[in-house]
């Protein structure tokens, strides 16, 4: 095992990922730019599993796993749901983006730039120690002391999403 | 780091060019999880890199999905009241609410 | 006594204040008020003369000043000295007769109480004339006397003739007036001050330059000229007859028109102090004299001969008067009896002309009219009349021992050493017996030329002939005060400067009681005895025959000159008030209406139009702006998005930030434009989507 995360860091960190970048940032273009939904729901997917690899590079291991499970299991399956209820799946012929496009083009690819010029401009205080051995201990010791608060309130917050997604789907009495 | 910061720059521009662009309400909703996806990676980069003894970006990231499901929940249930109501949903058909 | 001497004038004031007050309408009662008053002023003129008498003649003067500015000093005051207290006499006298002779003429004139009231404001007036002690005050009683002759002349303001004559006589006047005006002026610039007795010292100081002092003489002798009508201002005294008989006695031969006479005399100083003034108001009283007795040569209105025989005999007062100072200014010591001559002959001819003109007014009661030409023959009828008016006439005449001999004489004698006024004096003499018994012949004697009227005529009553028989006694013995034998006669009493013993001239007396009884026997020849025709005479000499009868053209040749231009003048006054002033004030009226429209203009188009400017100013700018309001809500977020990303772009880059902002407003405003150019289609229902 040694030698393989040797191997890996040496070797195979980078190009592992650029191939996760790029097939996020191609995914995602994608799934700005389809007229078939459906197709732009699947390339979502592929999205989220691409940045669920990110994570691990990264070593969140918890927030990958969390991210395949919440994110591709329910959100998007959700979203899988919706589009079956509310629409045409077949028809390509209508103009999927509204006229604002090159407007919006620019802006984003001006937000862009300015984001990316913004970097070298800030002082980034880089550290090399490394984060704790098991990840998900540390956040579940975490969640309970520190973050203990934030983490009802968000117990509550779903709860809400829930009664209020409930109520306002529900059929109505006719 | 600041090849995360980078990719996580472009995924908040391309989930904003979804936002500002597409006629479907849902294509709407998919490109707001883009950029929400984009903040994270952001976090859980500036955690590594920065902060990484206690464990705050990874804990906000995991914050952010879960508000994020929530939030895509609400807005599934509007989506759905929307084709309800309107037979459609056209983002630009719906704007009564006009000069 | 003299103290009180300011109550004579006014007992006649008090009567006319009660009468227009109180008694207006009882007439009776105030004919009786105002004889009363009258009577009551003529027992204060007698004891303010013996008063005087006693006092040997020295004057009285009180004061009370009102004015006391150096430069200028004004005073109510009183000088009671012999003219005055003659004048006095004179003037309470006459008044009293006439006043009791009116009870009968104006009987059942349905304005008597108003008559009465005149006569008593006249003779309230003509007293504080006399009394008056400054040129001031004087002056006003001036125009006073004026007034109320004026008032009293036209009387009977029914007949327009009557009228024209108040105004003529009114306005002559006030020529007159005008210069005497001018003369107190001069007095008050160079003498300092309007007082007699300060002014005369002035002048006997030679404190006064010559040729100011001959002018300030002539122009006050202007107001003596208009006032006792002498030339060139005589012309209203023969139109004054349109007045009541009564009146005119009063005023026209006894009072108002001495008041010129008055007034020379009572400033002589000044003519003493300047002999071309002095020569000038003798040459004036010349002229008038002989062209008045002249003119009475022919006149038929039974007044108008007396109205001419007043003027010349004023004339003859002037001129003596003139001649003193003529005298008295070449030689100072010289011996001339021109003052006393005119102050006598002032006092002797009021009664002798008031008598004749009351005498007329009973003949004309009787007969009804004024002509002679349809009297005749009225001894018979009016006795008493006949024998007063008799007695006038010879008066006036000049006939010895009547008052009028006395007086004439000494008038004769103030012309010694001016050979041409005495020639002319004695000429003037002969004309006035001449005309006078011309008209007593052809009134009273021969045969009547109307019998209608002669049938009808009777004596008059006795409120008539008591006062023509009081007159007639002081035409006989008044004048008897001026005998030239007497020591402490008249001459004594009154005086100017100096007192002057009096040598009567026997060679004078003769001349002219010659010259009298020729004019006399002329006039008996002619009119009484018919041994001469008047006709043939008036055919010989037709030119000055036509001339006497129109006197001398004066109204016509003064009506030509002056009055037709004045009232041309007037006329074009009256064009340029009407369309030049008037046509101004509407031209004023006429911008303001123009300005208004103006005003409104702006108020219409300016203030309200800023007001409505303003909406239409935020209903354009809404207009432009209600397209940002898409109803999308992505337009919104756009927006929203954009205004980050310029957030973030100033903070990265400051001046990519303003590139980034034009191209932003660029964007936006060609979208507003494709928007309002083209309004976006209505998309076909799209329920499908891609």
């Amino acid at each position: 095992m040694e030698a393989f995360a040797q191997l890996y860091h040496d070797i195979l960190a980078q190009p592992v990922f650029y191939l996760l970048a790029f097939v996020i940032i191609v995914a995602a273009m994608l799934v700005v730019t389809l007229k078939n939904i459906f197709h732009s729901a699947l390339f979502l997917i592929l999205t989220l599993f691409a940045v669920a690899g990110i994570y691990i590079l990264l070593e969140a291991e918890f927030l990958a796993a969390v991210q395949v499970l919440i994110y591709v299991g329910a959100v998007a399956v959700l979203m899988i749901f919706a589009i079956m209820l509310t629409s045409q799946l077949t028809s390509t012929s209508i103009k999927q983006s509204n006229e604002n496009v090159v407007i919006a083009f620019f802006i984003c690819a001006g937000f862009l730039l300015s984001s990316l010029g913004s970097i070298p401009g800030t002082v980034w205080r880089l550290v090399e120690t490394s984060l704790p051995e098991n990840n998900t201990l540390a956040l579940g010791k975490y969640l309970m002391t520190e973050y203990v608060l934030p983490f009802e309130v968000v117990s509550i917050l779903l709860l809400a999403a829930m009664i209020g997604a409930i109520v306002l789907a529900r059929r109505e009495r006719s | 780091m600041f090849q995360y910061l980078a990719l996580a720059a472009v995924l908040f521009a391309i989930g904003m060019f979804g936002v500002l662009t597409r006629r479907n309400a849902i294509g709407i909703l998919m490109s707001l999880e883009l950029m929400f996806n984009a903040v994270n990676i952001n976090l859980v980069a500036f955690n590594k890199y920065i902060r990484p003894d206690e464990l705050t970006g990874q804990i906000f990231a995991l914050f952010v999905v879960v508000v994020a499901a929530a939030e895509a929940v609400v807005g599934l249930a509007i989506v759905l009241l929307l084709y309800r109501n309107w037979k459609g949903i056209d983002v630009d058909r719906i704007n009564i609410m006009k000069w | 006594m003299l103290e009180k001497a300011f109550l004579i004038p006014l007992y006649p004031l008090f009567a006319f204040l009660v009468i227009v007050f109180f008694t207006r309408w009882k007439e009776k009662l105030s004919a009786y008020i105002s004889i009363a008053m009258i009577l009551t002023a003529f027992v204060h003129a007698v004891a303010v003369l013996f008063a005087m008498i006693g006092r040997h003649g020295v004057p009285f003067e009180l004061s009370i000043p009102f004015i006391t500015h150096p430069a200028m000093k004004l005073e109510i005051g009183m000088w009671i000295d012999p003219l005055t207290a003659v004048m006095f006499l004179v003037v309470a006298i006459v008044s009293g007769c006439v006043q009791i002779y009116s009870w009968g003429y104006m009987h059942g004139d349905p304005r008597w109480s108003r008559y009465y009231s005149y006569l008593s404001l006249f003779t309230f007036s003509m007293m504080g004339l006399v009394i008056a002690n400054n040129f001031f005050m004087i002056f006003i009683f001036w125009e006073l006397v004026g007034l109320t002759s004026y008032l009293l002349i036209g009387f009977w303001f029914e007949k327009k003739s009557a009228s024209d004559a108040g105004k003529k006589a009114f306005i002559t006047t006030r020529i007159g007036d005008l210069g005497f005006i001018v003369g107190l002026l001069l007095l008050m610039t160079y003498a300092g001050t309007l007082n007699y007795q300060e002014v005369f010292a002035k002048v006997s100081a030679g404190a006064i330059p010559m040729g100011i002092l001959a002018a300030t003489g002539i122009f006050v002798f202007c107001g003596a000229v208009g006032k006792s009508a002498q030339f060139p201002l005589h012309v209203w005294l023969p139109d004054a007859m349109e007045g009541p008989t009564p009146v005119s006695a009063l005023i026209h031969a006894a009072t108002m028109v001495a008041a010129g006479v008055y007034l020379v005399a009572r400033v002589m100083t000044l003519y003493v102090g300047s002999e071309t003034a002095a020569m000038v108001v003798a040459v004036i009283g010349l002229i008038t004299s002989f062209l008045a007795a002249s003119t009475a040569l022919t006149q038929n209105d039974i007044k108008r001969v007396l109205a001419y025989s007043t003027v010349s005999q004023l004339g003859y007062m002037i001129m003596a008067l003139g001649l003193y100072g003529v005298d008295m200014a070449r030689d100072p010591h010289a011996h001339s009896v021109g003052y006393y001559a005119g102050t006598f002959h002032l006092m002797t001819h009021a009664f002798f002309k008031a008598l004749l003109f009351l005498g007329a007014g009973s003949v004309i009661h009787a007969v009804h009219t004024n002509e002679i030409t349809e009297m005749g023959g009225l001894s018979k009828k009016m006795k008493i009349t006949t024998l007063t008016f008799f007695i006038a006439s010879l008066s006036i005449a000049g006939i010895f021992p009547l008052s009028g001999f006395w007086s004439k004489d000494e008038i004769v004698a103030a012309t010694s050493g001016h050979p041409i006024f005495m020639f002319f004096t004695l000429l003037i003499a002969f004309m006035t017996a001449f005309y006078m018994f011309r008209l007593c012949f052809l009134t009273f004697t021969g045969k009547p030329r109307d019998q209608h009227r002669y049938e009808h005529a009777h004596e008059s009553p006795y409120s008539m002939t008591v006062p023509l028989m009081i007159l007639a006694f002081l035409s006989v013995f008044a004048g008897w005060v001026g005998l030239p034998w007497l020591h402490h006669g008249f001459s004594s009493f009154v005086y100017h400067g100096e007192h002057m013993e009096h040598h009567p001239s026997y060679i004078l007396m003769v001349v002219s009681t010659i010259v009298a009884l020729s004019g006399i026997g002329l006039a008996y020849l002619i009119y009484y005895k018919k041994k001469i025709s008047a006709d043939a005479l008036a055919e010989k000499f037709g030119f000055l025959y036509k001339l006497s009868y129109n006197k001398f053209y004066f109204d016509e040749i003064y009506d030509a000159l002056i009055i037709k231009p004045l009232l041309g003048f007037t006329k074009v006054m009256w064009w340029f008030d009407g369309n030049i002033i008037d046509g101004l004030v509407n031209l004023t009226a006429w911008f303001t209406i123009k300005w208004a429209d103006v005003k409104m203009w702006f108020d219409k188009w300016i203030i309200d139009g800023t007001v409505n400017g303003l909406g239409y100013i935020c209903m354009a700018g809404a207009w432009i702006l209600k397209y940002i309001q898409t109803g999308t809500v992505q337009f919104y977020t756009l927006i929203i998005m954009a205004a980050a990303t310029g957030l973030v772009i100033y903070r990265v880059t400051p001046e990519g930030f303003f590139y980034y902002l034009a191209g932003i407003i660029l964007v936006a405003f060609a979208r507003l434009l494709a928007k309002i150019v083209r309004p976006a289609r209505a998309k076909t229902g799209s329920n499908i989507e891609g």
